[in-house]
């Protein structure tokens, strides 16, 4: 309590009073709950996931530490069955859409970033009043359908493929950039795409990571869509495989793996399938939240 | 701000002007409309495959709003479809499990407003009034995570720690309570959805508060501190007034989406409570439409939904004006 009392109270102004002991128990008290309130689940899930069946029986259900820890599920899950494949479509929608999604925002977004373009005020109110109404989840079916996406990737890409917050965070961090800069690249004969590729892009690589892995999350996390759009059970993503097997609770074919041995408990099973769609965002997220705690993003939210 | 390239490359060719010397009036030479285009060419071409996109995806599905108006078959298409005028919306009103969706739909919303909407704001002010910017790192990049994860696995994750199974059934039979499955009580659902929104946006929708928080100036809780103001009245007097912008341009967005609850979170919830529980619009328009087919009525009650929701905009933003604040226009223009 000591070490963080003082470290409560590094760097109070002259004019704020001391805070009491029981302010700061409180205080200390809330946010201790609400971090493990967030933690634990992820700690138990993994745990879960490690866990023989003999444990998960002793602690009816969730396990936080599982002494005899073992990777049987995971072989149960990447013997090349379903979640195998899911896992594949997954990344590649993923990869791909990424990788769409972050060209035509970026093009969009410095298209749009210079005042005066020719019709630049149109495409601008264009895509900003998309933000105010949807059409509604009956007309973009029949639309997706109509354009023969139905059943295809790109059904799970298109229909999303620019976000407008991302397309304002791009567009007013382009217009944030020193335009001395810009225009003496234009003096010196730079065209408006040398200019993109040479001054603008260079520059930008903060914004646009965090843009990136916005979009990589979304298309990772996708289910809307894909439960929309997917009919063919090949074509699966994590997502549609994840609500089978855990809250529909199909029980998964053990497969060759384990003829004649134990097989891993079904719950041990399940939580290795929610670990296989955590890890990538756990992987991402270290480099997305510096960005949110030093706080890139504030200016574009509050603009 | 405006980078106008060409024009300003046209005026330095006169060197005499100083930076010291007051700009004179531009001689603005009025370009031809072929001209401009000329000039902005590669600009046009880069931002034209994003409008595509917008007209596609955005525009072009309104046009498809017409199977309201049509007993839309999918064999005979848009134009083969029979136009039966205002059919569809007196079926659609006219079935009871509409109104039950409408109100479920608004029963949630509603413990979210109350429930949800103030937890972001109570815990930016907690973390505003951590000192130690160590702590206060941490936290943020504790409680902004669960954003990042989709509802599969929320629903998941809930569905061990709740479900029949789980933690909390467990813990409860410890200490002889009597196990009780939250997950599939009908009576507890709003409060399900909303703890689980809870769990996964409370930390997320700290950010906007903690930006205008951060935008307060600091002499005026100095000022009020030395007029004597204790730390409540200070939290009172000055921090509030300073986010209750915020605040109510947030309000005024959710009160626009009252009519569409997280559909990802309740599609995956529905059928453990049974519909007479679960079934809020967005499902009812899913299942009914796409699952059973009735295209019509469906596109019926998502043009009635979108006019309310943009009708609630509208108005709660007139009450905030009429209240002396700005509303959401302050926002849109800056």
């Amino acid at each position: 309590m000591k070490g963080s009392t003082v470290a409560l109270t590094s760097k109070r102004p002259a004019w704020m009073e001391r805070p009491t002991w029981y302010g700061l128990s409180l205080k200390g008290l809330a946010l201790g709950f609400i971090v493990l309130a967030v933690l634990y689940p992820f700690v138990s899930v993994v745990a879960t996931s490690l866990s023989t069946d003999r444990e998960i029986v002793a602690n009816g259900g969730l396990v936080i530490w599982p002494t005899d820890p073992t990777l049987d599920a995971y072989r149960v899950i990447f013997a090349g069955g379903d979640v195998t494949r899911a896992l594949v479509n997954s990344l590649f929608v993923a990869s791909i859409g990424t990788v769409a999604s972050v060209c035509a925002t970026v093009m969009m977004a410095y298209g749009l970033s210079r005042r005066g373009v020719t019709g630049g005020r149109f495409i601008l109110m264009i895509a900003l009043f998309s933000m105010l109404f949807g059409a509604g989840i009956i007309p973009n079916f029949l639309l997706v359908k109509e354009l023969g996406l139905y059943n295809t990737f790109a059904a799970l890409i298109l229909p999303g493929l620019i976000s407008a917050f991302n397309f304002i965070v791009l567009r007013s961090f382009f217009m944030g950039l020193p335009s001395e800069l810009l225009d003496s690249a234009k003096v010196d004969g730079a065209g408006d795409l040398r200019i993109l590729l040479r001054i603008v892009l260079p520059l930008s690589k903060a914004p646009i990571a965090v843009v990136s892995l916005f979009y990589a999350v979304g298309y990772w996390n996708a289910f809307f869509n894909a439960l929309l759009y997917l009919d063919d059970t090949e074509k699966w993503t994590l997502p549609l495989i994840l609500r089978l097997y855990v809250l529909q609770g199909q029980p998964m074919a053990q497969g060759e793996a384990f003829a004649g041995d134990v097989p891993p408990p079904q719950l041990a099973i399940q939580m290795a399938v929610v670990v296989v769609a955590l890890v990538p965002i756990l992987l991402v997220y270290p480099f997305l939240q510096r960005f949110f705690t030093k706080g890139v993003l504030s200016g574009a939210i509050k603009g | 701000m405006s980078f106008g390239g060409v024009r300003m490359s046209v005026e330095t060719e006169t060197p005499a002007v100083t930076a010291k010397e007051k700009p004179k009036p531009r001689p603005r030479r009025k370009l031809t409309l072929v001209q401009r285009l000329k000039r902005d060419k590669v600009m046009i071409l880069l931002a034209a495959p994003g409008l595509l996109y917008f007209l596609v995806f955005h525009y072009l599905p309104m046009l498809g709003n017409i199977v309201a108006f049509q007993d839309y078959q999918p064999y005979l298409g848009f134009l083969d479809s029979d136009w039966i005028g205002l059919e569809n919306f007196t079926d659609a009103f006219a079935d009871p499990r509409f109104w039950s969706a409408v109100t479920n739909t608004l029963v949630i919303a509603l413990v979210q407003l109350v429930f949800f909407f103030p937890a972001p704001i109570a815990l930016a002010l907690l973390l505003n009034s951590v000192l130690s910017s160590k702590i206060r790192r941490f936290v943020q990049s504790v409680v902004y995570l669960p954003h990042f994860i989709g509802w599969v696995i929320i629903v998941s994750i809930f569905q061990q720690l709740l479900g029949a199974a789980g933690l909390l059934p467990n813990v409860l039979d410890a200490i002889g309570l009597p196990r009780y499955d939250m997950m599939t009580d009908p009576d507890a659902f709003p409060w399900l959805v909303t703890l689980q929104l809870v769990w996964k946006d409370m930390g997320w929708g700290t950010i906007i508060f903690l930006a205008a928080l951060l935008s307060i100036d600091p002499q005026l809780y100095e000022a009020a501190a030395v007029d004597g103001a204790s730390r409540w009245r200070r939290l009172w007097h000055v921090t509030l007034p300073g986010i209750t912008p915020i605040i109510i341009l947030l309000l005024i967005l959710n009160l626009g989406n009252i009519l569409s609850v997280g559909f990802e979170q309740l599609i995956l919830q529905r059928d453990n409570v049974g519909a007479a529980a679960g079934e809020v619009l967005d499902t009812y328009v899913y299942f009914n439409g796409i699952q059973n087919g009735e295209w019509g009525p469906s596109a019926a009650i998502g043009i009635v939904k979108a006019i309310f929701g943009t009708a609630l905009i509208l108005g709660a933003n007139k009450l905030a004006h009429f209240f002396g604040h700005e509303g959401i226009y302050r926002g849109a223009d800056k």
